[in-house]
């Protein structure tokens, strides 16, 4: 307990500090416009306004022969087209245990067309023990509408990591749509607290069919194949069927 | 040809209504209250000094089965339609009992800057409770209309039409004068509208391709052509169903107020001729327009009289205002058509012999795609032609073709802030720069081209009167139109009105202001305060406008003398582009 709440110290300090540059950051870049010639009487357009997202990309259950398991792949933003603060967070929870639990807190801005740099923390948050690792990486559209995201971790204690995700919507209907899906995780050097091993350790892919019931709102069945080799133990590789929901606001 | 064709204070539920010097006598047929549409009363007002009193308040409105709040000018969606004569002094207090700040802009109307009601631009705005009174000299005739400048009243309702009577008679006879106002209509709160487009930008597109369009491209072209063209507009990253970013899958498309279903209907008696003021009101929305089994005559495109033209469709952009004058035969009604340019929906009235009578209604057209010309693709044969079916090049002109070719090389036009087009690419704020833009005036547009109508192109705008104004450009500006469809941002040169300063002119200056679309949607660019006249090759009688409708991959340009000293609001029409940030200030100093 102790271990675990001097580790989760860390990350509200490093929030505390995210937060800090993007309010700088967009307080930055605002134009003081009631002065400004433009706009002799104040804005006559709100383009600055910020927006938010909070969506849950997978929220399923997994079914296991008499242990299915809970898997959750959710994130967040809020901010403007230039700064955003994100936050992420995923995890499987199966027989009373978080396995795998991964929440990140980043700054986020646009640095091409279609891909954005986002720094930050994560902090792997389970029943196991929790690492804190610094971020950095970039997310956004690669060409063939593929959706990618690479981030490099480097923990306090020296460890790597890499975390590299993707999927693309190949739309069978208007509404029905088919989302094939990976994450793969790869550690410098095995952790037996954390469970992992090193390597490309840990494979996580689906495909996933959903109807749009709204553009926010979809349920979904899908095939999932997961690899994981711990530090300690065999390897671990299994087909399952998983349904659930995908949702956004 | 002279007024005395027109009826004054035609038939229908208008005659019980009061005419009365003032108030009243500005007012015409407020579809919301009249089921049936009634002509414009034809007052024989001498110019004089005419008040208009305009309470902007909310207003219960229901299109779609669903209550709303509207935001309504005199308790009306649209607002009173205002009818002056050219010479009048308006004088007009607007009462705002909203909770929030309001305005009213004149739009197209010349006036001293501090009267073009921009809030932040013009004055403060209107507070709640307070009264503005704005007085102004009426220059001009012609169709026009008025509406909110703030935040996002316009979708919810405050518009209307703005009708000015010209001193002289017009050179056209008519029997009957109808205002047909076009507009969209969401349940939603548009602040949610443009919150789902940042978060997603197709949120709104239930016609994007699939599947089964994939197969039915593959059976038509081949299956490597079909695959080649998905896999170019992947690789992009782009939409070829990118039209319109809001659709009738959350639209509710109205003419004077009313939806499909509640019909507004025009009377007439066979053999008149009707003069039909269109106005695009929308916020997000292009129209094509048509009534079938009638021959439609333009004769003024925003405001400005123009030689007549012969047509069977128009496209209208959000803003212009088109009159067409029709002559009923026998059938007993005929429909007033206006599909959305994404064939998402569409806007219906009646032309009727006699009120509860109706014609069929047309089968919207098929949903058009973005073409390679769009996207500034060179056309060569070795392309897969998927995209060019939208255009049957067998019934282009070579004009037409020609005009398809890149121009002439532009004239050297500085940027209007100060950006080197070719550095924007790869930014954020813009997916795709223009290379070679073409002069697409002599396009109708995606979707009408080749659709076996006589369709009315830009380049056939002929002004009636010759060029007013034959000095050349003291000066040219370059503006790029744009965007990240992704991101869903829209801008001038790769900016957004809070990253960029005001474009200064001299007053008295002739400018050239020249428009390069490197985004790929269309964009309605209005300039507050000046009429312009668009370049499209009618040398000596180019036609003045107040907004255009600029093509993707489109360069073109329009004159205009900054005569008039001030600060002037320069935009995209679409008012979500507007507000995401596709707006200038235009300093005249």
């Amino acid at each position: 307990m102790t271990r675990c709440r001097r580790a989760g110290g860390r990350p509200i300090l490093w929030l505390a500090i995210l937060a800090s540059l993007v309010i700088s950051d967009a307080r930055a870049q605002t134009t003081p416009l009631e002065a400004s010639a433009a706009a002799p009487y104040g804005a006559p357009i709100e383009d600055q306004n910020p927006f938010w997202h909070a969506e849950l990309s997978q929220f399923e259950e997994r079914l296991d022969a008499g242990n299915n398991g809970l898997r959750w792949d959710s994130e967040a933003w809020v901010g403007t087209d230039e700064t955003r603060l994100w936050f992420k967070s995923e995890g499987y929870a199966s027989a009373g245990q978080t396995h795998d639990g991964q929440d990140e807190a980043l700054y986020d801005r646009p640095v091409s067309t279609f891909f954005d740099l986002q720094a930050g923390v994560r902090y792997d948050l389970d029943s196991f023990a929790g690492r804190t690792w610094g971020a950095i990486g970039f997310e956004g559209l690669a060409p063939y509408e593929l959706k990618i995201a690479a981030t490099a971790y480097a923990s306090e204690a020296g460890h790597y990591a890499m975390k590299i995700t993707a999927a693309y919507e190949a739309l069978l209907t208007q509404r029905l749509i088919l989302e094939p899906q990976a994450e793969l995780n790869g550690y410098s050097r095995p952790d037996r607290p954390m469970q992992v091993g090193s390597g490309w350790s840990q494979l996580d892919a689906g495909l996933r069919l959903r109807y749009e019931i709204r553009r926010k709102f979809a349920p979904y069945l899908g095939a999932v194949y997961s690899r994981s080799a711990p530090a300690s133990g065999l390897s671990r590789e299994q087909w399952r069927l998983a349904a659930g929901l995908r949702a956004w606001l | 040809m002279s007024d005395s064709k027109i009826r004054s204070d035609g038939p229908g539920p208008l005659n019980r209504r009061r005419f009365v010097q003032g108030l009243a006598s500005l007012t015409c047929g407020t579809a919301r209250l009249a089921r049936a549409g009634s002509p414009l009363p034809n007052g024989r007002l001498e110019p004089a000094d005419k008040s208009v009193l305009l309470t902007v308040a909310p207003l219960s409105f229901n299109v779609t089965g669903r209550s709303r709040i509207a935001t309504a000018a005199n308790d009306s969606v649209p607002g009173p339609c205002l009818r002056l004569r050219q010479g009048d002094v308006l004088t007009a207090r607007v009462t705002n009992r909203l909770a929030e700040p309001t305005s009213i802009h004149w739009h197209g109307i010349r006036l001293p800057a501090d009267q073009d009601g921009v809030p932040g631009l013009s004055f403060r705005g209107i507070a709640p409770g307070a009264t503005f009174t704005y007085q102004f000299p009426i220059t001009q005739s012609g169709t026009y209309w008025y509406h909110s400048h703030s935040g996002m009243q316009e979708q919810t309702g405050l518009y209307g039409p703005l009708i000015l009577l010209p001193r002289d008679p017009e050179p056209y006879e008519y029997d009957r004068d109808y205002v047909v106002m076009l507009s969209d209509w969401t349940d939603e709160n548009p602040m949610a509208v443009l919150s789902n487009l940042k978060q997603q930008s197709e949120y709104y597109d239930y016609q994007r391709r699939t599947l089964s369009t994939f197969v039915a491209d593959a059976d038509r072209l081949g299956l490597r052509a079909a695959a080649a063209d998905r896999g170019m507009w992947d690789r992009m990253r782009m939409r070829p169903t990118d039209l319109m970013d809001v659709t009738g899958s959350t639209y509710t498309f109205l003419v004077n107020g009313q939806g499909p279903a509640m019909n507004w209907t025009a009377l007439f008696t066979a053999g008149e001729k009707l003069r039909l003021r269109f106005i695009n009101a929308a916020s997000m929305t292009t129209f094509d327009v048509r009534i079938p089994g009638l021959a439609m005559t333009v004769v003024a495109a925003d405001g400005g009289d123009i030689q007549p033209l012969d047509i069977e469709e128009f496209r209208i952009g959000v803003a212009e205002t088109f009159d067409v004058i029709v002559q009923p035969g026998n059938a007993p009604a005929y429909t007033i058509f206006a599909q959305a340019f994404d064939r998402s929906g569409y806007a219906r009235a009646t032309l009727a012999s006699h009120a509860g009578a109706t014609a069929a209604i047309p089968a919207l057209d098929p949903r058009p795609l973005r073409t390679m010309t769009d996207m500034g693709m060179q056309m060569t044969a070795s392309r897969p032609a998927t995209e060019m079916s939208n255009i049957d090049m067998s019934q282009m002109s070579m004009a037409e073709m020609a005009s398809m070719m890149p121009g002439p090389a532009p004239t050297p036009a500085a940027n209007a802030d100060g950006v080197d087009p070719a550095r924007m690419r790869g930014q954020p704020s813009v997916d795709h720069v223009a290379d070679h833009p073409l002069n697409r005036l002599g396009e109708a547009g995606t979707g009408l081209d080749g659709n076996g109508r006589r369709v009315l192109r830009y380049s056939d705008l002929r002004s009636l009167n010759p060029d007013t104004d034959n000095r050349p450009a003291d000066r040219e500006l370059e503006f790029r139109l744009t965007g990240n469809m992704e991101r869903w941002v829209w801008g001038f040169d790769g900016e957004k009105f809070s990253e960029a300063g005001p474009v200064r002119l001299r007053l008295g200056e002739r400018m050239r202001f020249v428009l390069v679309n490197d985004s790929m949607m269309e964009h309605p660019i209005h300039l507050h305060g000046f009429l312009f006249a668009l370049e499209n090759g009618q040398e000596g009688h180019l036609p003045i406008k107040h907004t255009v409708n600029v093509k993707p991959n489109e360069r073109l340009s329009f004159l205009f003398t900054a005569d008039t000293p001030g600060c002037w609001a320069f935009h995209c029409h679409l008012m979500l582009h507007m507000e995401a940030g596709m707006f200038r200030t235009v300093i005249v100093a």
